[in-house]
Formats: structure tokens, C-alpha cells, sequence
């Protein structure tokens, strides 16, 4: 449990706080404020992981984001693990428990290693497109292993434990990052006025300062951070939020921060707080100040553990205060690569070698290398890293001017250890979310963000602002620059003063040559994740994948869990230069959200489980609860499908409501359909307009079916509408077509026939709705209202009557989906129980039966009445349905629908047309959406002449009954069609009228 | 043209694979064509190759505006199905389906055709009507689909939710086992590779400007890099630019331009081994040979060419994601994406001539191009041949807009009662 | 993630309270009955649907349930202005009116 790596002093870890964790199966110790990667090194953990394809093993490359390798498996319980979590990423807490993802069938003994040394060489980029074709069927078997290998982490088998939420915000100015030029432009912008919410994706804020060699206002520059931050969280008009990411930068200034709460706490979150919150964030502006991702250098075997990023040694030594290793040998392209080797010097260990790749580097750094006696190998690179398992050496050789050729034989430098520099590559992705394009810039040896049609500004690294002095000025400078956008007046402030070295210019080199061509030189590796060489972006190109998007899905470069910040510049400079091309023309792939991974739950947020899509329950569903309903979704309404009595079978159930019903009276809740009131002046004309019918003449207090098509003819809702005053009208939908029915007729008022004075709103909730259907309804009713005239001949069918109803005041419908003597009460949604409970009272010597959904279907389709959605589907208009009856050809206005059932093909006499079907065999039950033909015997493909589209067994006809469509149905009536089922069987059936009981409509006007 | 196998595999490593040969050519325009097809995705390859191996007309340019299957052959979830409703796009899609079934070895280029098979949800009454309907047709017509209830989607997915106790229960499924998941990107790459060795030009980084006609005729194209080429026939296989394209040969389309937007995780070890697709719960989901779940979301209902849609769509596709899997809940999103996808009114493609004679398009595909490449492009071809709709295309004239002959396959209305 | 501007309301809010509804300005033929086939198709389905600047009705749906317009790119997806309908495309703005 020793930290070997540990050095005794120094770093923002708390010695007070140690901290066990493991890793593998081991127990290691740490302190809080460590990482996950910094503990590991602390212990001397070297191999963290086994390379995808080659099996290579692969120790910790950075210290950020851009960590490749160090993709640990996190959780203690099964309910809490978590794939893919970078080992730098994580804050230690007290008990973590990781494990390796990668490396089968174990860390130290990898088959796949064994085996990606033998057959490596065979593995060339895309090698799957050129082989494993043959037989046919092999890629079957041959899938099956590849899949084997495929993933890093694992899912949780079991549901997740922890909850998410969203949090909407809206501010004035958002800034990305808290470095030193997002903390100067925080304070700036906040000492405005304006709200500032400031995001960092660390645990700590203050980005390179927290690890930087260079003093503010006389001072360490972790202080001026401590400072600022004090004055920052002073500030009511500031929102300070660390462990938070912001992931994708969307249209309109909106902007997704992934909070991490509580993922530095625990394996899951304390009770009564959610793991992780998305902030979806509007933000009046943006500063975008993400910094820079270092560059590795491109040499053969850096891949081995112990190759790192100059600027990852120095934030473990500096932040975490361990160290990676022994001994050091850093290469550098630029002066900030010198940092690595005075901090390794500083922390008391050997510094072999400073190898810069320049020829004659200027700047403070190279004099303080000469003065710290480091050997310094000027115009030198190293070409290949030694070692099995760690590196052992590094091969240096001297290089030519343009950095593209070795110019003397190489010298064999032993270390453990080697840290490279490449430049810094700006952190653009956020600025390309909504559609802009990266420039490159020669001068910053990068991609730096382009135009941006966003109000947006960025400040320091990304922007190319590479030393400490201009990131703050530039900081302060767009701090005060989005106050003012904001609408707030930003005073000028005075720049804290900086000591920091003068620095040189840096030279553009990718990647490093060596003795053998890139084809045939050790493995140099640009993307470690997915084991992109340089080889392979060569190969690529030299096939013809030319395009930067080929190179990068066929040799899956930037594909990894890193999505290239670590590789894809190195693996551009090396397709640019294989083609003779500069990375300016050769240009960059896309970046899109997210910035880095975020978990599903979070994006889901509270938006599952019983939040997932509202219920809508009517005001009698607890009693349908309490009397055992099965309910069916509909829409988003829970309706009752049907109340079994203990021991009934489903079809008992249904034959006992549909016989109560037609023999006595049986009782639907029909809340759930739409109910829209329709007032004004023009209210008639425009319900003449939007339906197919007649509406000219209904007087008050009558109600009339209408049925509701598109411009194209075809039919998509229908219901009853009633004449509730001369100027006004109460139209009802079907359940599922509410919402689109209202929107529909808005649609229609708003823009086409605005003149028209007509006003609508949905009532559905307004309203209980029951419907007494049998021929005791009558009598029943009677039994609950005394100001109601129920006499047959005052109170017709397709009358209503306002009135009181068990003293609750009620419309009452005398209308009917069943054929029965039918009445629909509406009352106040608030007295719907009660009503619904006062009928049962009275009903009970009635037998009163509550049905549900199904036995209505069943009821309905013994009349042949249709549902729209079930025996429609959007391509029938209602000729086809046979509602002939239903269309008024000859009405002024040429109402919805009508042009649009004239078109050459809706005319044609075979359509698909809506039919009665009556089994040969009257036990047999047609399933629904079973397909018609003319002769089963034919071969498949089979001529089809229409489906099932509703189908039952009758209990008051004895027999089954169904509806369905048939080519030119309504001419063949009585001709045999037959059903072939998938069991077999072949089902002959008649086609009949849909009229299957009462077709003389005698029991609704009794 | 270099042969591909395991064997030829093993030869070019010892010879540090410095002798593979370019998998295409990279020419200068001529200045005719018999034909030149404009867009160089998915389709529109498979367009040239099937025109030049199967009609034998190989003097075929393939004008591409920016990289080879860089629209949406790039940017889809490559899920491969036919258990379409209508007669006619079964027809189109299975026609499809017989073709990804040997492409791999038609084409020596392994497109890593997965029959993994693909589930269709249903979770309601409805849906199950629907499902029914559908698999019945299927049956009848030759294609390989069938109906599950709940307990045989569960034994099929056994990390799927398909307790009663979720918002909207899983009642059953259609399954259809020859469906699957391709490579994308191998699909477009093995095309252009075999049309290439069949003659056909493969022209990059070109952009067509005009389409140039005389007498109401279409007889060339005029592009940006290398002015006007001349075609006896352009085919026009441009999803998301269909719209353009018409514009500069002067009609219209029934066609609106969307966002289709996609995402995955990041990759995970194998623990999903086919396709689930929900229309009720709004997602889609499988699992690359990566270990990426690759999860579609539906279309923003905006018009847009920007390959980019809203954030509350990918929130409302993994709540649904998470609804159906809530195991899957501490797993993490990756990377997003969009593609514009062509809509027509009835979610059908348009295989057509047009009001310009010898220029034909192949458009209209929707949320659903990918899996009928092979199809289309075979279809297409022979249009482009005989000069006129094939019989499996002529049900997808860009007329049956003005007739009303609309094949509708956005299944039931989606109303209930 | 838009924001909209919605004119009866006067205030710019979340592109989750409206419904886009397709291209505006598309008015239905005065005399459907003596429309072509041809005619007719062209008004149900034939679209310009262009690729740059595009007016097109939205409804807020989740508030004052109005139809109005709104000029948006399609490619960059900025937002010119929204205007009443009634209005013509150069009286779009992102602020002015009253609620």
C-alpha cells in the first residue's frame, strides 16, 4: 500500500485525507484530491490496458480528456457500474472500486497481444472489407469472434439506482472553461452586473494554472486563481459550476452542461440528491476559452507505457505530486515542453536528456536547461522508444532542418519515462457544434475556430493565445466585451502582472522520422484507442482514401472514446503529407457533440419511469381500478379494456358485458374523447366547411356524425358534433385525435378562413362523460333526473337535453355507438364519480354492467360502425367506407376533403373497400389483420385483396363478425374470399354487409 | 482489378503492404457520357455499377460534390429490413434484400451484412393490429416475417424491459430474421471500387451547377470545377439536394428536406445481438461489431440542410432508450450526428422520370435509403437503360402525387378511438 | 434548439412550445372544384423547399395556440424574424409587438 510514486511534499492533494481504492482486484491507497490516474501512478501502476487490435499494452498518456488508454470500468455494485470512465477524469474517492476494460484473458498475459505480435502485420486498415467473404455464410461465424473483442467497458445488468435531472437556465454570458482566460473574463463580465455562469469539466477550477511554473501579481498563480474564485463565489450574479462539462453547443446560443454532482463522492448518490444534472443552458453570450490540447509526438513504439505528454508529467508532478517514473527523457518541439523536465528535475529525479527538435531554439527555457546542467540535445529527436511492458530506452538521432529526415545514426538514451511535446492543438470543438469550420493557422501550428454566426467570442489557447500574459488579457478583454453584448457597460480592468518565461517559436513537426520508411518502421502510433499507425493513414491514402473523412472511417482514426483530441491533427499532418498536400487543404474532420461522453440517464433526466409520458386518467379511474378493469393505452388515457369477474376467461368476460349490455344496460366511461366547443357567428359555416357533411340545418338541441377528411380525401377522425345554441357547437373526436383535430381546425381558421368569427378550445377535461347503452337505460335515467322529459317522442334519438342528473347539472346525448337505446351524460368532470356511483346505486336492480373498450369495439362492429385508426389507415376516403351517406356533394363551400377524393385514382372502381365478412365456419374468428385472397393455392407472391381490419366473436349473434377491406368490395357482396393464416389454415369467409345486427336500426329508437 | 482475400492478406504484410493497389481511379471528366449520374452515395454508385455490369453501358460518370458516400451512406444506422406493408415497396425492398444477400462476394469488398435480425415493438392494441397486418402481408408475399408476443420478444432480447410495469408495455413484435445491419461505409467503398473496375468514372470534389437541356431535354450537366459534361441520360440520386437539383432543371418535388439525427455510446462489451426498433416509445437501437449501441432518433420536423437538428430529440430518443433498456442508463453518448433526409408524403421513394426528358431521379428516401441500396441502384439502373420505369419502379413515379396513387407506408394513421 | 420569436405574444421563447407546420404562404386554390388532378397534387405536395432562406408556419402550440410565420435559414438555421400571418416576409422581427 506504499505510494511508491509519491513524492513527499507539494501538489493540491490532502495528506490529512487517504483514501483506499483498487484497481484490478488490488488495494491501493491515495489522498483526496487525487485522480483516479494520479493514485495509480502514486501506487507505480503502469499497465493500465491491452490495445484493441494489436493487444499492445498501454499505461496512462495524459492527465485530461484526451486520455486514450487509461479507460477503467468503474463501480462497486452491479446496479452502479459505469463503462468507459477515463482514469483522469474520475476523482478518487474513499472505497472506488475500477477494473481494467481492456486485456483478455488478463492485464499481465493478453492472448490477444500474443497473437496481434504474430498477426499484426496482417492487420492493415480496413483489413476486414478484404477478407472473411468466403462462403457466403462465414461472415456469420467469423462476426461472431470479432465481436468478441468488441467494446472497452461493460453495461450494468441491472437498472440504474441513481436519478437525473435537468436544470434550465438562462443567463447572460456562459463561459467555457475555467483557465486563466475564463477566469478573467468571468470576472470581468461579473463585476458588470451581468450573470455569469462559469463551467469547468475538473474538480478545480483553474485550468494550467493549477500546475504552471509561471507567478501572477508576484506570486504562485494557483493563488491569483484562489483569489479570483473567492471574489467570483462572493458574487450573487454568479454560478460557479466545477465538475461540469459543456458537452454541445447547439443552435441559438443553447448549450448542455453535464454536471457531475456526486461522481466524486461515491459509487452512487447520497440519498435525496441525483448523480448527475443537465443544465440546458440559453445564454445571451458565450466566451468559449476550452484551452488546448498538447500534441504528442508521432515515433515508433510510443505506444509503450511510460510515453506520456509533456504537460500530463507536469500536472502530476506539479498538481498531484507524483511522478510517473525515474528517469526522463523529453522531446519537445516547442519551449512548453521544457516544463516537464525542470519539474521532473525539481521533484529529484533524473533528467537524461532535453531533446528539441529545433535547430536553434531561442527563449528563457533553453538558457534555464543549459543553467540546470540538463543535457540538452538541440536539432534531436527521439525516433523509438524501447521496452516490453515500460519503456526501457529511448533511440535518439539527429534530425534535419525541416525535421523530416535523421541526419546521424541514433544514440540509446535508458529511461523509464518519455514525455513529448508536439505543440498545442486549440480546443475547437464546441465552436464547430452549429455548422463552423476550423481555419489552420501556421503561426499557431493549429486548427483555431472559424466565423462563427453564434454570439460567441473565444479567449485564450483556443484561440491560439498560447502564453500566460495574453490569455488573460484576452480573457478580460472578451469578459467585458460579452458584458456589453449583454447589455451591461463593463469598466476597464487592470491585468494582473505575470512573470513567465519569453518563449521561442515552436516548429512544426507531427510526426518523427526513422531509420526505416513508415511502412516498415516499429509501429508509430497516432490513434493508441483504436491502434491507428502512421502506416496505416499512409496505406490509406496511397489505396485512394484521399477525402480526411475517408482516411478517418477507414482507418478509424478520431473513432475512439477520446474522439481524436489526443491523435487526429498528427494522424491530418500525416495524410496531408503523404498526398504532397499542406493540413490546410487537406482540412479536418467535423466535430460534433459531445465533447466528452455523457451518461444516458442524465440526458434522460427525470423523463422515464412513471415520468415517461403522462397518464391521463379519467375522474371514475379509481373505481375502474377498484372493480378490477384491465385498462388499455390510448393516446395517453388509461381506459378500462374490460372487467373480469374472478375465473373468466378474457372472451367470458367480453360475452357477459356485450349480453348485460343488449339485454339490460351496460355503462362505458367515455371521458376520454375530445371534446371541442366551438363558438361565434360563423361557427356553422366553419364546422360545414371542415366536415364532409350536411350542417346547415341542425337545429339546437340536435346532434349529427360527422365525418372529418384531409385535402386529400381520406378519412382521419369522426365524432359526433351537437348544436348546443345557434352560435354554438360542441364537436367530439376520437380519444387518440384530440390534440391534432383542435390544432387542425385552428390551422384552418387562422390561415385560410380568418374572416370567419369562430372560436374554439378543448373542453375534453371539462367533462365525465358515461355512457348508459341497453334498452333499461331509459328507465335507469329516469330513476336519477326529474327535469329531464325522457319520453321517446320529446326526447329523440340524436337529441340532447341540458338538465340535472343525480343534482349535478348534466348535458345528456341521446345518441348511440352501440345501436342500442343509448344515452351519453356529461357532467362537470369534478362530480364524475359521484354521478358514475349514484347510476351504480340505482343501476344495481338493472343489473348495470360496466364494459370496457373492447366489448364497445365489439358492440360497434355489430352495427358496422367504424373507428378511425382501425378500420381506416389514411389511405381510404369515404367512398371507400361506404359512408356515402356521409359526403354532401353539393354544399357551397367546397368543404375539406372534397377536391381531393375526385383524383383520377381515388375514382377507380377496385380500391380497397370497407366490407362485412362473415366466416363459412361461424366459431372462427378471422384474425385481425389477416390478408385476403382469391385463391389460396396461387404461389407466393400472392395477389392480396385487403386485410381484416376489425374482427370478434358476437355473443348476441352466436357467431363471429368481422370488417375488413377488399379490392372492389362493395361489388362482390356474397362472393367467398379466403384467408390463408400463418398457422396454416386457410379461413373462407363471405362478404357481406357491415350491418350485422338490427340492420333496420330499430333498437336505438325505441 | 485486385482481387481481395484472406490469403491476398497474408501476401501483401510480407510485403509490409507496400503493393495495394488504389481501390479507384481518380480521373479527369470526359467530355461525354452515355450517362452520368449525379451524387455519389450509396445509391447512386450502385446506380453505375449495376449499369455497367448488368447493362453493360459503361461509359458512366458518377459526379460527386464532395467525398464517395459522405451524405447519408455515411450518417445512417444501417439497419437493413423488408417487411414493408404495400405490395409494391415489399417488392422494391425485398428485390433489395436478395441483393444485400450475395453483395459482399458480388462485389469482393465484405460489406459486413449482419442478418442479425430486426425487431418492430408494438405497445398497443393497435400496434399489435398493425404488426399483424403487416407480418400477414409480408408472409404472402414471400418475406420472412413473423409476430412475437411478449414473451418471445423477451427470450429474443432477454436485457429488455418488457415487464407490464413500463408506460407503454411491450405487447409484442414483428421479427423479421434476414434483417439486419451492414457497414455503411464499406457499402458505398465496395461499389465505387467495383464500378471503377468496370469503367465507370468516379469524379470527387465536383460540384454540379446546372442541369443543361435543349428542347426540353436534358443533355448534360454543368459543374463548378470542370464546366459542362455532356450525358445522353441523367440520373439524379442527390438525397437531401433532391430539391436543388429539381429547382436548376426548373419543377418541383413532393419533397421536404429534414434533420435525421443519430447517435452512440461509447463502445461497450456485446450485450445487444439484434436491431429493436419502437415507433410508440420513439427509438431505435443496436449494437455495431464495436461495441457502439447506435441508437436513431426521429426527424425534427423543420425543414433543414444543416445535418443538425434539436437537442430535445436526442433527449426524447434515449428516454425512450432507457425506457425500454433501463439498464442502460449509466451508459454514455458518445458522439451525435444528423443527415438530411428527403421526405416524400407517403414515406415512399421516388423512381422516376420527370417532366425533363432523359433526366431521371431516384430521391425520396426518407429516414429508410440505406437498406435499399443494392435495390435501388439495380432498379434505377435499368430505368436509366431502357429510358424509362422499370416495372418494380414505375409504382414510384413522381405522378402518383398528382393521381393520388400514393403507396402509404406510414402504416395506420396513428388515431384511436 | 431554436429560439422563436412569436409576434402575438412578443417574447422569444424555446423552440419546445411550437410545432413547425411547414412552408407558409401556401394557400389553398379558390376554386378546388375546377382544379386539375395535376393542379391539385401540386397544392397538396409539390414543395420549393429550399436550401437558404425559407418562410414557413409554425404554431405556438404550447402557448397562445397562433399560427404565424417565420423567415429561417435552412442551412445556418438563424432566424431572420417571425411575422403574423397577413404580414409579408420583410415585416419579420424578433421584437416589437405586444402581447
Amino acid at each position: 500500500m506504499r505510494q511508491t510514486n509519491r513524492l513527499s511534499d507539494g501538489g493540491r492533494i490532502d495528506r490529512s485525507k487517504p483514501m483506499t481504492f483498487s484497481f484490478n482486484g488490488n488495494q491501493y491507497s491515495g489522498y483526496e484530491g487525487d485522480t483516479l490516474s494520479s493514485a495509480l501512478i502514486a501506487n507505480g501502476v503502469n499497465v493500465i490496458g491491452r490495445s484493441f487490435k494489436y493487444g499492445r499494452p498501454r499505461g496512462i498518456v495524459a492527465a485530461g480528456a484526451d486520455e486514450p488508454n487509461a479507460i477503467v470500468q468503474l463501480g462497486a455494485t452491479e446496479a452502479t457500474q459505469v463503462p468507459n470512465v477515463r482514469a483522469t477524469q474520475q476523482p478518487l474517492f474513499d472505497g472506488l472500486v475500477s477494473q481494467p476494460t481492456s486485456g483478455w484473458p488478463s492485464l499481465k498475459f493478453d492472448l490477444l497481444g500474443f497473437s496481434g505480435q504474430l498477426f499484426g502485420r496482417a492487420l492493415p486498415p480496413g483489413f476486414y472489407y478484404k477478407t472473411f467473404m468466403f462462403p457466403q455464410a462465414a461472415w456469420k461465424f467469423y462476426e461472431k469472434h470479432i465481436r468478441k473483442a468488441a467494446g472497452l467497458g461493460r453495461s450494468p445488468t441491472e437498472p440504474d439506482v441513481d436519478e437525473y435531472d435537468h436544470l434550465n437556465q438562462h443567463t447572460d454570458v456562459l463561459i467555457v472553461g475555467a483557465g486563466p482566460a475564463g477566469l478573467s473574463a468571468a470576472l470581468t463580465a461579473a463585476r458588470s452586473g451581468a450573470h455569469v455562469i462559469l463551467a469547468d469539466e475538473q474538480a478545480e477550477m483553474g485550468g494550467s494554472l493549477l500546475s504552471s511554473r509561471s507567478r501572477i501579481n508576484g506570486a504562485e498563480a494557483s493563488q491569483w486563481v484562489a483569489d479570483t474564485l473567492q471574489e467570483l463565489a462572493g458574487m450573487d450574479n454568479v454560478l460557479l459550476l466545477p465538475n461540469a462539462t459543456v458537452n454541445g453547443y447547439h443552435d441559438h446560443n443553447f448549450l448542455t452542461i453535464h454536471e457531475r454532482r456526486t461522481d466524486h463522492l461515491g459509487d452512487r448518490a447520497p440519498e435525496n440528491q441525483t448523480r448527475q444534472r443537465m443544465h440546458r443552458v440559453r445564454a445571451d453570450w458565450v466566451v468559449l476559452a476550452t484551452g488546448a490540447h498538447e500534441r504528442p509526438l508521432v515515433y515508433a513504439n510510443n505506444d509503450l507505457p511510460g510515453c506520456m505528454l509533456a504537460s500530463a508529467v507536469s500536472t502530476y508532478i506539479r498538481r498531484y505530486a507524483v511522478i510517473p517514473g525515474h528517469s526522463l527523457v523529453a522531446m519537445t518541439t516547442n519551449d512548453a515542453g521544457y516544463q516537464a523536465a525542470f519539474d521532473w528535475q525539481d521533484a529529484g529525479r533524473n533528467v537524461v536528456a532535453l531533446v528539441d527538435t529545433r535547430q536553434a531554439p531561442t527563449g528563457d527555457c533553453v538558457e534555464e536547461a543549459r543553467r540546470r546542467g540538463i543535457r540538452l540535445l538541440i536539432g534531436h529527436a527521439v525516433i523509438e522508444a524501447k521496452g516490453s511492458t515500460r519503456v526501457s530506452a529511448a533511440r535518439v538521432a539527429p534530425l534535419s532542418e525541416d525535421g523530416q529526415h535523421l541526419t546521424g545514426p541514433a544514440e540509446k538514451l535508458a529511461c523509464d519515462t518519455i514525455a513529448s511535446s508536439g505543440g498545442w492543438s486549440p480546443a475547437v470543438h464546441l465552436s464547430c457544434h452549429t455548422g463552423g469550420r476550423p481555419v489552420w493557422n501556421d503561426e499557431v501550428i493549429g486548427f483555431v475556430p472559424g466565423e462563427s454566426l453564434q454570439r460567441q467570442s473565444i479567449a485564450g489557447a483556443i484561440a491560439g493565445t498560447f502564453d500566460l500574459a495574453g490569455c488573460l488579457e484576452q480573457g478580460t478583454q472578451q469578459g467585458a466585451e460579452a458584458a456589453r453584448q449583454a447589455g451591461y457597460e463593463a469598466k476597464p480592468a487592470s491585468l494582473p502582472t505575470v512573470e513567465e518565461p519569453a518563449t521561442g517559436n515552436a516548429m512544426a513537426l507531427f510526426c518523427i522520422p526513422h531509420e526505416q520508411r513508415i511502412s516498415r518502421a516499429p509501429k508509430q502510433f497516432v490513434d493508441f484507442q483504436n491502434d491507428v499507425t502512421a502506416a496505416a493513414i499512409e496505406l490509406a491514402t496511397r489505396e485512394g482514401f484521399e477525402s480526411i473523412e475517408h482516411v478517418k472511417r477507414y482507418t478509424a482514426l478520431g473513432f475512439g472514446t477520446d474522439q481524436g483530441k489526443l491523435g487526429n491533427i498528427n494522424g491530418m499532418a500525416i495524410a496531408a503529407k503523404s498526398m504532397n498536400k499542406t493540413i490546410a487543404e487537406t482540412g479536418t474532420t467535423i466535430f460534433r457533440p459531445n465533447y466528452t461522453p455523457v451518461t444516458f440517464g442524465a440526458i434522460a433526466g427525470r423523463h422515464c419511469d412513471d415520468l415517461f409520458d403522462p397518464e391521463r386518467h379519467t375522474a371514475m379511474h379509481d373505481w375502474h381500478v377498484r372493480h378490477g378493469a384491465l385498462f388499455e393505452n390510448v393516446g395517453q388515457w388509461k381506459r378500462p379494456w374490460y372487467y373480469p369477474k374472478p375465473g373468466e376467461t378474457m372472451q367470458q368476460s367480453l360475452d357477459r358485458e356485450c349480453l348485460a349490455t343488449r339485454n339490460g344496460v351496460g355503462i362505458l366511461d367515455a371521458s376520454t374523447l375530445g371534446k371541442i366547443d366551438i363558438q361565434g357567428k360563423d361557427a356553422r359555416e366553419f364546422i360545414g366547411r371542415v366536415y364532409t357533411n350536411a350542417w346547415a340545418k341542425l337545429a339546437v338541441g340536435k346532434c349529427r356524425y360527422g365525418l372529418m377528411c384531409g385535402e386529400d380525401g381520406m378519412v382521419f377522425d369522426d365524432g359526433v358534433t351537437s348544436c348546443l345554441g345557434e352560435e354554438h357547437f360542441l364537436m367530439t373526436t376520437t380519444t387518440g385525435g384530440a390534440a391534432h383535430v383542435l390544432e387542425w381546425l385552428e390551422l384552418y381558421h387562422q390561415t385560410e378562413w380568418p374572416e370567419l368569427e369562430v372560436y374554439m378550445n378543448t373542453v375534453t377535461d371539462h367533462w365525465a362523460t358515461m355512457t348508459i347503452a341497453g334498452p333499461d337505460s331509459r328507465k335507469l335515467l329516469a330513476e336519477l333526473t326529474d327535469d329531464i322529459d325522457l319520453d321517446k317522442e320529446s326526447f329523440k334519438f340524436m337529441d340532447w337535453r341540458q338538465g340535472t342528473v343525480a343534482d349535478v347539472p348534466a348535458r345528456v346525448f341521446r345518441i348511440s355507438f352501440t345501436g342500442e337505446l343509448s344515452y351519453e351524460i356529461n357532467v362537470p368532470a369534478n362530480y364524475g364519480l359521484d354521478v358514475w356511483e349514484a347510476l351504480f346505486e340505482k343501476g344495481e336492480r338493472y343489473n348495470l354492467t360496466p364494459y370496457g373498450t373492447e366489448t364497445m369495439h365489439i358492440l360497434r362492429a355489430e352495427k358496422g360502425f367504424i373507428i378511425a385508426g382501425q378500420d381506416t389507415d389514411g389511405s381510404m376516403h369515404p367512398y371507400d367506407l361506404g359512408l356515402d351517406w356521409a359526403v354532401k356533394e353539393d354544399k357551397p363551400y367546397s368543404f375539406i376533403g372534397k377536391r381531393g377524393m375526385k383524383r383520377e385514382d381515388c375514382l377507380r372502381q377496385d380500391r380497397k373497400q370497407l366490407v362485412g365478412l362473415k366466416t363459412k365456419d361461424p366459431s372462427i374468428v378471422l384474425p385481425e389483420g389477416a390478408q385476403a385472397v382469391d385463391d389460396p393455392k396461387q404461389p407466393v407472391p400472392m395477389t392480396m385483396l385487403g386485410h381484416v381490419t376489425s374482427s370478434y366473436y358476437s355473443a348476441n349473434l352466436g357467431r363471429s363478425i368481422a370488417m375488413g377491406v377488399i379490392r372492389g368490395g362493395h361489388q362482390r357482396s356474397g362472393e367467398t374470399v379466403y384467408y390463408p393464416l400463418s398457422d396454416g389454415r386457410v379461413v373462407e369467409a363471405e362478404i357481406t354487409s357491415t350491418l350485422f345486427l338490427d340492420p333496420k336500426g330499430e333498437r336505438q329508437n325505441v | 482489378m485486385q482481387r481481395y482475400s484472406g490469403f491476398g492478406l497474408l501476401r501483401h504484410a510480407m510485403s509490409h503492404h507496400e503493393n495495394w493497389q488504389r481501390v479507384w481511379r481518380n480521373p479527369k471528366p470526359k467530355k461525354h457520357y452515355d450517362v452520368i449520374i449525379v451524387g455519389g452515395g450509396g445509391h447512386g454508385l450502385a446506380t453505375a455499377y449495376y449499369l455497367a455490369k448488368v447493362h453493360n453501358i459503361t461509359n458512366v460518370a458518377v459526379i460527386e460534390k464532395g467525398y464517395l458516400g459522405g451524405g447519408n451512406t455515411a450518417r445512417n444506422t444501417t439497419i437493413v429490413r423488408s417487411n414493408y406493408l404495400w405490395d409494391e415497396s415489399a417488392l422494391l425492398y425485398e428485390h433489395a434484400m436478395k441483393l444485400w444477400e450475395g453483395l459482399s462476394q458480388d462485389l469482393n469488398y465484405n460489406v459486413m451484412f449482419s442478418q442479425r435480425g430486426v425487431l418492430n415493438l408494438g405497445h398497443t392494441l393497435q400496434d399489435m393490429r398493425d404488426i399483424q397486418r403487416r407480418v400477414n402481408a409480408n408472409r404472402l408475399n414471400g418475406i420472412d416475417s413473423v409476430a412475437l408476443d411478449t414473451q418471445g420478444v423477451q427470450e429474443i432480447v432477454p436485457i429488455m424491459d418488457c415487464t407490464t410495469s413500463r408506460r407503454y408495455p411491450i405487447l409484442g413484435a414483428s421479427w423479421q430474421p434476414r434483417a439486419g445491419v451492414a457497414r455503411h461505409d464499406a457499402v458505398a467503398w465496395g461499389y465505387a471500387r467495383a464500378a471503377d473496375a468496370l469503367g465507370v468514372d468516379l469524379i470527387q470534389q465536383c460540384e454540379v451547377t446546372d442541369i443543361l437541356t435543349e428542347d426540353g431535354a436534358a443533355t448534360g450537366v454543368m459543374t463548378k470545377e470542370y464546366g459542362a459534361i455532356k450525358g445522353g441520360r441523367i440520373g439524379c440520386v442527390v438525397a437531401g439536394n433532391s430539391g436543388v437539383l429539381a429547382k436548376m432543371a426548373g419543377f418541383r418535388l413532393p419533397i421536404e428536406s429534414h434533420p435525421l439525427q443519430a447517435l452512440v455510446s461509447e463502445p461497450i462489451r456485446p450485450i445487444l445481438d439484434t436491431v429493436v426498433m419502437s415507433n410508440q416509445v420513439h427509438g431505435y437501437i443496436s449494437q455495431s461489431d464495436k461495441g457502439d449501441l447506435v441508437i436513431g432518433a426521429g426527424i425534427d420536423g423543420y425543414n433543414g440542410y444543416g445535418q443538425r437538428g434539436s437537442y430535445s430529440t436526442i433527449e426524447h430518443t434515449l428516454q425512450a432508450i432507457v425506457e425500454l433498456f433501463p439498464i442502460f442508463s449509466r451508459v454514455r453518448m458518445n458522439r451525435q450526428w444528423g443527415g438530411i433526409v428527403d421526405t416524400t408524403p407517403d414515406a415512399c421513394p421516388i423512381i422516376s422520370e420527370t417532366p425533363v426528358e432523359n433526366l431521371f431521379f431516384n430521391c425520396g428516401w426518407g429516414t429508410g435509403g440505406f437498406k435499399a441500396t443494392p435495390g435501388s441502384g439495380h432498379v434505377f439502373a435499368q430505368t436509366l437503360a431502357k429510358g424509362k420505369a422499370s416495372e418494380l419502379a414505375k409504382p414510384f413515379s413522381m405522378f402518383r402525387f398528382h393521381t393520388g396513387a400514393l403507396v402509404d407506408e406510414h402504416g395506420a394513421a396513428g388515431v384511436a378511438h | 434548439m431554436f429560439r422563436i420569436y412569436c409576434p402575438y405574444c412578443g417574447e422569444l421563447r424555446e423552440e419546445e412550445e411550437f410545432h413547425p407546420k411547414g412552408p407558409a404562404h401556401l394557400a389553398r386554390p379558390a376554386d378546388p372544384d375546377n382544379c386539375t388532378d395535376e393542379q391539385w397534387g401540386d397544392f397538396l405536395y409539390f414543395r420549393d423547399n429550399p436550401r437558404g432562406l425559407h418562410n414557413e408556419l409554425w404554431v405556438h402550440a404550447l402557448g397562445c395556440r397562433k399560427f404565424f410565420n417565420v423567415t429561417r435559414d435552412t442551412q445556418t438555421y438563424l432566424i431572420k424574424g417571425s411575422y403574423r400571418l397577413g404580414e409579408s416576409p420583410d415585416q419579420a422581427r424578433t421584437s416589437g409587438d405586444q402581447a
